[in-house]
C-alpha cells in the first residue's frame, strides 16, 4: 500500500486524515505538537481548568467535532505527535522527536503545516510583555495565562478585536484597540465581506462589545511605537487625526494577520509566487491543492482562509490524493470542496484588502530599529548593505550580507518587513526584491541530530 | 551595551509578566530559575511557569536586553533557554520537568563551558 504522510495536526491535517481513512487508507500524521487542532483548535492540557467552551464561543461546535472525529482515528492512523520534520530531500523526511532522529520515505506528501502571525517591526518591540496576537491566545488556551493585566491590542487585523474580546472575558483589562488600516478600507471591502455575512457579524459583533466596554478603538493610526526601559509601559500612537496618544499597558499583542509556515513546502519542491495582496510569496497550487508530484497543499499553509477553509481544503487534498492513486471519489464532493474553499479563500482575500499591510508604514522605518530580532540586525544595516559599491539588489545576497533572516527563525520574523525594505532601498516592486528561501534545518537542532540520518 | 547584571537585577524586582486564570489540576513540580525555587504544576509550560513568576527569561546574546519570548508557538525562537546541565531547550514548547535547574546568563566568551 502507498504511504501517505501528512505534516501537522490543525483543521486541515486532520480532515485530511479523516479523508483517506474514509477511504481505507492508513495515513501517517506528523504534527510538532504534543497535541492535535493546530493553533486556533489548540486543545489545553486535559487537567487545565479552562472554560474552553467560553473561549471559543461560536466556533466550539467545530472545535470539539474535529477533536472529537481526530480521537476517532485513534487505532487508523500512524499519528506521530511531538515530532518535527526539519528537512525533506526527494521522498525523505527527516525527522525528530524528543531528541531523536529517524527517517520517513512518502509516496504522497500533504503539507498541513498552517500560519504564524505576520508582525512588522516597532520601536520597543523585542521588549518583554510583548507578544504576537496569535501568542496571547496560545498563552490563554495552552496554559490558561493572561499576558499582562492591561493589554493593547495592536497591528492591522480582524483578529485583534476577537482576542481582545477573550482577554475581556477572562478578566483582562483591554487597554487599547489600535488598527493602523483606515476605517475607509474596511468599508471599501464591504461588498467582499458580505459574501460570508455570517464571519462579517461576528466581526462586527465583536467590534461593538469592544465600544460598549468602554475600550478606545484607534482605526487608521499612522504610528505605533512601544514604550518602556525594560519592559512594556505603554504605546505610543498618531491618530488618524495627527494627535499623540500615550496609553498606559503591561503587554501588547501585535498582528498584522497571517503568514503561511511554507519552509517544508519549499523544501519539497512548491513554485512560489508572489501575490500583491498578501504582499508575500505565496506557494502554487491547482485548486485542488497539488503543488508538485506527489505534493499536496491544504489548510492555511496553502493560503489563508481560515479554520473552515483548512478543513475543506485538508479534505480536497486528500481527495486529490486518492484521485491520484486511482481509488474513486464522487465527483460531487470534490466540486463542493471546491466551492466551499474558493468562497473562503476569497473572504479572507477582502480582509486582507480591509485590513492591509501597512508598506508605506515599514519602508519609513527609522534606520535604528531592530528589524530581526534574532541577530539584532537594524533597518539601516541593511540599508547600509545596500547602498555600497557592488550592494547586493536581492533579498537572499541581503541576508548572507546582513544576517538578516539568518538566525534561529529564518525570517518566520523578519522576513516580510525585510522584503519592504530591500524592495524600498532598491526602488523595485516585492517580486524584484526576490524571495528569502527556505533551508533546512527549518528549526533549530541538535547539531548532533543532524549529523546522524 | 548595557551591563547585563545589572539588566537581571530590574528584572528581579521587577513585575511578573503573565497571570494565571486557570490553574493545573495535576501533580506539584519544582524547578529553579538562578537558584530560587519555582513551584509549579505538570502540564505547564516551561515559559508560562518563569513568566508567572517573573518579567522575562533571558538576556539576549547579541543586544544584551531581556527577552521574554514572542510568538509561543514554537516559530520565532525567542524564548531559547538554557539549563544548569548545558541542555538548551524552547520554553514555551517544553513542560516543565522536576529539577529543571534553568539559568539566566548566557554563557560569556572565556567562561568555562
Amino acid at each position: 500500500m502507498s504511504s501517505v504522510v501528512i505534516v501537522g495536526a490543525g483543521p486541515a491535517g486532520i480532515r485530511a486524515a479523516c479523508t483517506l481513512v474514509e477511504h481505507g487508507l492508513r495515513p501517517i500524521v506528523i504534527d510538532e505538537a504534543r497535541l492535535a487542532g493546530g493553533q486556533g483548535y489548540r486543545r489545553p492540557p486535559p487537567a487545565l481548568s479552562l472554560d474552553i467552551k467560553r473561549l471559543m464561543g461560536s466556533e466550539y461546535g467545530k472545535y470539539e467535532a474535529l477533536h472529537r472525529d481526530f480521537d476517532a482515528l485513534h487505532d487508523k492512523i500512524d499519528y506521530r505527535p511531538r515530532t518535527l520534520v526539519w528537512a525533506i530531500d526527494g521522498n525523505m523526511l527527516y525527522l525528530i522527536s524528543d531528541g531523536r532522529p529517524s527517517t520517513q520515505t512518502f509516496d504522497k506528501l500533504i503539507l498541513a503545516t498552517g500560519a504564524m502571525d505576520k508582525v512588522a517591526p516597532l520601536p520597543g518591540a523585542t521588549l518583554p510583555g510583548v507578544f504576537t496576537l496569535g501568542g496571547a491566545q496560545i498563552a490563554l488556551k495552552d496554559q490558561g495565562c493572561l499576558i499582562g493585566r492591561h493589554v493593547a491590542f495592536v497591528g492591522s487585523s480582524p483578529l485583534l478585536t476577537l482576542a481582545a474580546k477573550q482577554y475581556r472575558q477572562m478578566g483582562a483589562e483591554i487597554a487599547l484597540i489600535a488598527d493602523t488600516t483606515p476605517l475607509k478600507n474596511k468599508i471599501r471591502e464591504l461588498p467582499t465581506l458580505a459574501k460570508s455575512p455570517r464571519t462579517l457579524m461576528r466581526g462586527i459583533a465583536y467590534q461593538a462589545q469592544a465600544l460598549a466596554s468602554g475600550t478606545p478603538i484607534l482605526s487608521g493610526v499612522t504610528s505605533i511605537a512601544i514604550e518602556g526601559a525594560t519592559r512594556v509601559e505603554g504605546v505610543r500612537v498618531t491618530t488618524a487625526s495627527g494627535r499623540e496618544r500615550t496609553i498606559a499597558c503591561d503587554a501588547v499583542a501585535l498582528g498584522y494577520g497571517l503568514k503561511p509556515e511554507t519552509q517544508l513546502a519549499d523544501l519539497a519542491g512548491a513554485r512560489f509566487a508572489y501575490d500583491a495582496l498578501f504582499n508575500l510569496w505565496l506557494p502554487v497550487t491547482d485548486a485542488d491543492g497539488r503543488a508538485a508530484d506527489n505534493l499536496y497543499l491544504a489548510g492555511d499553509g496553502a493560503a489563508i482562509g481560515g479554520a473552515d477553509a483548512a478543513e475543506a481544503s485538508g479534505a480536497l487534498a486528500a481527495c486529490a490524493v486518492l484521485t491520484d492513486l486511482q481509488i474513486a471519489v464522487p465527483i460531487s464532493t470534490m466540486q463542493g470542496l471546491r466551492r466551499t474553499v474558493s468562497r473562503l479563500r476569497a473572504f479572507q482575500r477582502g480582509l486582507a484588502g480591509a485590513f492591509a499591510w501597512p508598506r508605506h508604514m515599514i519602508r519609513q522605518l527609522p534606520d535604528d530599529l531592530t528589524l530581526c530580532r534574532c541577530e539584532d540586525v537594524s533597518v539601516g544595516d541593511v540599508r547600509t548593505a545596500m547602498r555600497r559599491e557592488f550592494a547586493p539588489v536581492e533579498i537572499n545576497r541581503v541576508k548572507a550580507i546582513t544576517r538578516c533572516g539568518m538566525g534561529r527563525c529564518q525570517g518566520r520574523v523578519c522576513g516580510p518587513a525585510l522584503q519592504e525594505i530591500v524592495a524600498e532601498a532598491a526602488h523595485c516592486s516585492g517580486t524584484a526584491a526576490g524571495r528569502l528561501r527556505g533551508q533546512a534545518p527549518i528549526k533549530p537542532i541538535a547539531l548532533a541530530a543532524g549529523s546522524e540520518p | 551595551m548595557p551591563d547585563h547584571r545589572s539588566g537581571q537585577m530590574r528584572d528581579t524586582v521587577g513585575r511578573v509578566q503573565f497571570h494565571r486564570v486557570a490553574q493545573h489540576a495535576s501533580r506539584p513540580v519544582s524547578i529553579s530559575f538562578d537558584g530560587e525555587v519555582i513551584a509549579t504544576r505538570e502540564g505547564e509550560s516551561l515559559l508560562a511557569a518563569l513568566l508567572t513568576t517573573r518579567g522575562s527569561l533571558r538576556q539576549h546574546e547579541f543586544d544584551g536586553g531581556r527577552r521574554a519570548g514572542f510568538c509561543l508557538m514554537g516559530a520565532c525562537q525567542d524564548c531559547w533557554v538554557e539549563l544548569a546541565d548545558g541542555r538548551r531547550l524552547r520554553a514555551c514548547t517544553t513542560l516543565v520537568e522536576d529539577g529543571m535547574a534553568v539559568v539566566s546568563q548566557v554563557r560569556q566568551k572565556g567562561d568555562v563551558a
